[in-house]
C-alpha cells in the first residue's frame, strides 16, 4: 500500500515521525508528517506459538528482529534519513509477558500473550477468599488471566532457576513496550529499562493513584521488586537509539513516547476532553472513555485504566469496555455458516430487508462480558418465528454489536455520570455503513469516523511529536483531526425503547445456559 | 417463435444433469439419461471440458462440474466489499485532494453513491451514501458509459436531461464526450449537473479488468477548475486513487 500513498499525492515535506506498532500477529512502522498523513509503511507478521489448548506464546526475539525490519523498511520506503525523523514513537499489545536477562539480553522463555489463559487457576488462587476484586481498588483490574503480573509469577515458578537469578536482580521484566525500547535504546549496552504509565497500568503491579509499583500486591502476586522496570509518562524522552542495526541507520534519535495499543488510539482519536470516547471495531470490539483526572471506581463491570499522562502533567484516567465477540461474529456468518461469501457482504444481505423481523442474536460465545460479566451463558438467537429469513439474521448479527456497545456506554454513564456526546469509531468495521447508522440509532449519538483509520500508529506518534516539540500542543493535534463521515440519529425514541427491551430479553435469555460445575 | 440452438439446449441439459443427484457421471449414463448418442454427447462434452464447464476425474473417466461454473456465479462484486477495498483510498485522496470523494457504481438507470469521504474542513456535512446521481452530465456517471457496455445503453436509451447550460445531451457530441472519456482515462463535470459545482472522476477494474465502479472528487469550480482548466494534480491524485483501488481488488478477494 506504500507506493500508491507516495506516489501521486503532493509529496510530504519533512521532518518526520515514526512510529512503531507491536501488535498481536504483526509489528508495523508508520512514518507520519506534520499533518498527521501517512507517508510510509512496512509491516511484518511473527509467528503465534500454541503450545497447548489456552496457551499463546510470542518469540520474542522474532519479534524484535521484526521490529527492527520494518524499521528499516518504513525508512527506506519514504526516501528518508537519520535527518529527516524527529523521534519514534511505540505502541504496543497490553499485558503480553516477558522476562529476559539483562546480561545477555536472550529472553528465558517465550513471551506470554495476553489471551493466554493459563494463569485461569493461580488468578482465582490469588483471590482468596476475597475474589476477583482483591486488587481493585488499587489497579483498577478484576484478577484475570490478561493481566501481566500473575503471568510473571506463573514464569518465575515454572522455568528452572529463573526465581534465585530473579533475585539477584540478572533478570528484566516488562511487557512489550519495555522490551522494544530496551532494545532500542542499546539493549545490554546500557538499554533503559522503563515503561509508561498505560502499560503499567495493565499489570495488576501498579498502583493507579501513585502511579508507582505497588509493594503489598507485588509481594502477594510474588513479583519481586527489583526486576520491574522504571515508570514513565507516556510522552517524554526514554533514550537515544543506539548500537545494533539501527544503531547504524537512526543512531540518536529520541525514541519519546509508549502507549497500550487502546489508550493509543484514544490519542489518536484526540478524545483529550473529559467525556470523549472512542471505540474501535475488530474482530472484538475496545470503547475507551476520558474521564479526566479522576480514577472513577466501576460498579459496572468496565476496568478503570491509565488513559495516557504527557511528561510531567498530571495522569488522564479511562473507563475501558470491551466486547469479545464483534468482527468475529460477522466472520462466523462466513466460515461456520456460510450464509455470506466476504465479510463485506453482511452488509448487502442485511440491507435486503428493512429490520431484524423480530430476531435477535446474543453472540456469548464464551459467555457475556462487560457489564454482565456471566461465564455461565451462551449465545442464543431469539424471536424465531417462520417469518424469519437469513437476511434478518444477518441483520441481527449487525444489530448485535451496536446494542453491546450500547450496553457498554450505558455502563460508562452511570460510572462516571458523563453523558457520551459522540462516539469516535476506527477498525475495520467502519467500512460497515448498516453498522455505523444503527450504531448512531441505538446510541441516540453521532458516530463520527476520522480520515487517518491507523488511529493506534497515530496516537503513538503524537505523544512522541509533542516531547520533542514537534507538536507544541494537544490543540495543534486537534487541528490535524479530519472528519471522513458522521452519521446521525434517525431512530424515533420509541422504537429504540422497544428493540432495546427485547435486546435486554435475549441477552436474559443466554444466560444460566451451564450448570455450575461446568463454567 | 425463434428457433433455438440444439446443442446449447442439450449442453444446458447435461449441466442440469451433473448438478442434479450423483455428482460424477460416466458417458454412456450421460448419453442415455438424455437419449443421445455417445459420440454426440462425448463432442457436447469435450467442448463444456474446454470452457471449464465441466471436468473430467482422470481416474475414473467420469464427468463432474468445473470450476468455472462456481466463478461465474460469484463473480459479481458486492458493492459494500468496494468500499471496504476503497476505504484507505479514498481517505487519502480527500486528504491530498482537499475535496469530498465519492465512489460510485451503476444501479439502473443512475449512479448509486456507494461511499463518501467528507471534504476535510470543519464544515458540516451530510453524508450522501445511497444518493443517485445522473449518469450523463456527473463525472462518475460519465465514465460508468464509457467503460460499461451496460451504462452505454442506459445513458444512449434514456432520457438525458438538460440541468444547466452547459449539460450535453445531444447523442452525437454525448458520444465525443466518452470516446473522450476513453482517450484520456478521466471524465469531468464542469457546472455539467450543478451551478458552480466541479467533479473529475476514473474507472475502478476488477481483476478480469471489468468496470465495477468509478472515483471521483467533487468541489467549488473555483477550486477544482480555476479559470476553466482542470487542476492537473487533483487528475493525477483521482487516477492513483482509482488505480490503487483497481490494484487490491486484483489481489485474491479474501
Amino acid at each position: 500500500m506504500t507506493d500508491a500513498h507516495t506516489a501521486g499525492t503532493p509529496s510530504h515535506d519533512g521532518p518526520f515521525i515514526a512510529a512503531i506498532d507491536q501488535g498481536t500477529t504483526s509489528s508495523r512502522c508508520i512514518v507520519f508528517d506534520r499533518d498527521g498523513r501517512i507517508v510510509s509503511v512496512d509491516q511484518k507478521e511473527h509467528e503465534q506459538i500454541f503450545p497447548k489448548p489456552g496457551w499463546v506464546e510470542h518469540n520474542a526475539t522474532e519479534i524484535w528482529n521484526n521490529v527492527e525490519e520494518v524499521v528499516a523498511g518504513a525508512i527506506s520506503k519514504a526516501g528518508i534519513t537519520r535527518d529527516d525523523i524527529k523521534a519514534i514513537g511505540i505502541t504496543n499489545q497490553r499485558e503480553t509477558t516477558l522476562l529476559w536477562d539483562r546480561t545477555t539480553g536472550e529472553p528465558v522463555h517465550n513471551a506470554i500473550v495476553w489471551q493466554d489463559t493459563r494463569t485461569d487457576g493461580l488468578c482465582k488462587e490469588l483471590g482468596r477468599n476475597v475474589g476477583q476484586d482483591r486488587f481493585r481498588r488499587e489497579t483498577g483490574l478484576p484478577l484475570a488471566s490478561y493481566f501481566a503480573g500473575p503471568k510473571a509469577r506463573w514464569l518465575l515458578d515454572n522455568v528452572e532457576g529463573l526465581r534465585e537469578r530473579a533475585e539477584t536482580g540478572d533478570i528484566l521484566f516488562g511487557t512489550m513496550d519495555s522490551w522494544v525500547i530496551w532494545n532500542l535504546t542499546g539493549g545490554v549496552n546500557g538499554g533503559k529499562h522503563v515503561t509508561d504509565v498505560t502499560n503499567a497500568s495493565r499489570t495488576m503491579l501498579m498502583n493507579l493513584h501513585t502511579m508507582k509499583w505497588d509493594e503489598r500486591i507485588a509481594d502477594s502476586i510474588g513479583v519481586p521488586m527489583r526486576m520491574l522496570p522504571e515508570i514513565r509518562s507516556s510522552a517524554e524522552v526514554y533514550g537515544e537509539v543506539s548500537g545494533g542495526k539501527l544503531g547504524d541507520l537512526l543512531g540518536g534519535i529520541p525514541v519519546a513516547s509508549a502507549l497500550g495499543d487502546q489508550q493509543a488510539a484514544l490519542f489518536g482519536q484526540t478524545c483529550f476532553e473529559e467525556g470523549e470516547a472512542k471505540s474501535t471495531y475488530g474482530t472484538g470490539t475496545f470503547m475507551l472513555m476520558n474521564t479526566g483526572e479522576k480514577a472513577i471506581n466501576s460498579y459496572s463491570g468496565l476496568l478503570t485504566t491509565v488513559g495516557y499522562q504527557i511528561g510531567d502533567q498530571k495522569p488522564v484516567y479511562a473507563l475501558e469496555g470491551s466486547i469479545a465477540v464483534t468482527g468475529s461474529l460477522v466472520q462466523w456468518m462466513r466460515d461456520q455458516m456460510g450464509l455470506i461469501n466476504s465479510a463485506a457482504e453482511i452488509e448487502t444481505l442485511a440491507s435486503s430487508v428493512e429490520d431484524n423481523g423480530g430476531a435477535y442474536f446474543v453472540p456469548a460465545f464464551s459467555g457475556l462480558f462487560a457489564p454482565y460479566w456471566r461465564s455461565d451463558a451462551r449465545g442464543v438467537i431469539a424471536g424465531l418465528t417462520r417469518y424469519v429469513t437469513k437476511a434478518h439474521i444477518a441483520r441481527a448479527v449487525l444489530e448485535a454489536t451496536a446494542w453491546q456497545t450500547r450496553e457498554i456506554t450505558d455502563a460508562m454513564t452511570k460510572d462516571s455520570g458523563v453523558e457520551l456526546a459522540a462516539l469516535k469509531v476506527d477498525g475495520g468495521m467502519t467500512s460497515n455503513n448498516l453498522l455505523m447508522q444503527t450504531l448512531s440509532d441505538f446510541l441516540d449519538a453521532p458516530v463520527v469516523r476520522p480520515m487517518v483509520a491507523e488511529t493506534t500508529c497515530l496516537g503513538a506518534a503524537y505523544a512522541a511529536g509533542l516531547a520533542v516539540g514537534f507538536w507544541s500542543s494537544t490543540d495543534d493535534l486537534r487541528a490535524n483531526w479530519r472528519r471522513a463521515a458522521e452519521w446521525t440519529p434517525r431512530m424515533d425514541a420509541a422504537t429504540r425503547d422497544r428493540e432495546y427491551k427485547s435486546w435486554l430479553k435475549a441477552v436474559e435469555r443466554s444466560m444460566g445456559w451451564l450448570e455450575d460445575d461446568e463454567s | 417463435m425463434a428457433r433455438n440452438i440444439q446443442s446449447l439446449e442439450r449442453a444446458a441439459a447435461m449441466l442440469r444433469l451433473l448438478a442434479g443427484g450423483e455428482r460424477r457421471l460416466g458417458l454412456s449414463d450421460i448419453a442415455s439419461s438424455l437419449g443421445l448418442a455417445k459420440g454426440t454427447a462425448h463432442g457436447i462434452l469435450r467442448t463444456l471440458q474446454q470452457e471449464g464447464f465441466v471436468e473430467q476425474d482422470a481416474a475414473s473417466g467420469r464427468y463432474q462440474l468445473g470450476a468455472e461454473l462456481l466463478r461465474l456465479g460469484n463473480s459479481y462484486l458486492d458493492v459494500h466489499e468496494l468500499r471496504a477495498r476503497a476505504l484507505v483510498w479514498t481517505d487519502d485522496l480527500a486528504r491530498s485532494s482537499g475535496e469530498s470523494v465519492y465512489l460510485g457504481v451503476l444501479h439502473q438507470q443512475g449512479v448509486l453513491i456507494v461511499h463518501h469521504v467528507f471534504r476535510p474542513d470543519d464544515s458540516r456535512q451530510v453524508l450522501e451514501v445511497g444518493a443517485m446521481q445522473p449518469l450523463h452530465s456527473t463525472a462518475l456517471g460519465k465514465v460508468l458509459a464509457a467503460y460499461d457496455p451496460v451504462a452505454h445503453s442506459e445513458v444512449m436509451e434514456g432520457e438525458r436531461q438538460s440541468f444547466t447550460a452547459h449539460t450535453v445531451t445531444e447523442a452525437e457530441s454525448f458520444e465525443g464526450v466518452l470516446d473522450l472519456t476513453r482517450a484520456r482515462g478521466y471524465a469531468a463535470d464542469t457546472e455539467e449537473t450543478w451551478e458552480g459545482i466541479a467533479s473529475v472522476a476514473a474507472p475502478i477494474h476488477d481483476r478480469r479488468r471489468m468496470p465495477v465502479g468509478a472515483v471521483g472528487i467533487t468541489g467549488a469550480v473555483e477550486r477544482v477548475s480555476p479559470e476553466g482548466e482542470l487542476r492537473s494534480e487533483l487528475i493525477a491524485a483521482v487516477r492513483d486513487c482509482a488505480r490503487a483501488v483497481s490494484r487490491d481488488l486484483g489481489a485474491s478477494r479474501f
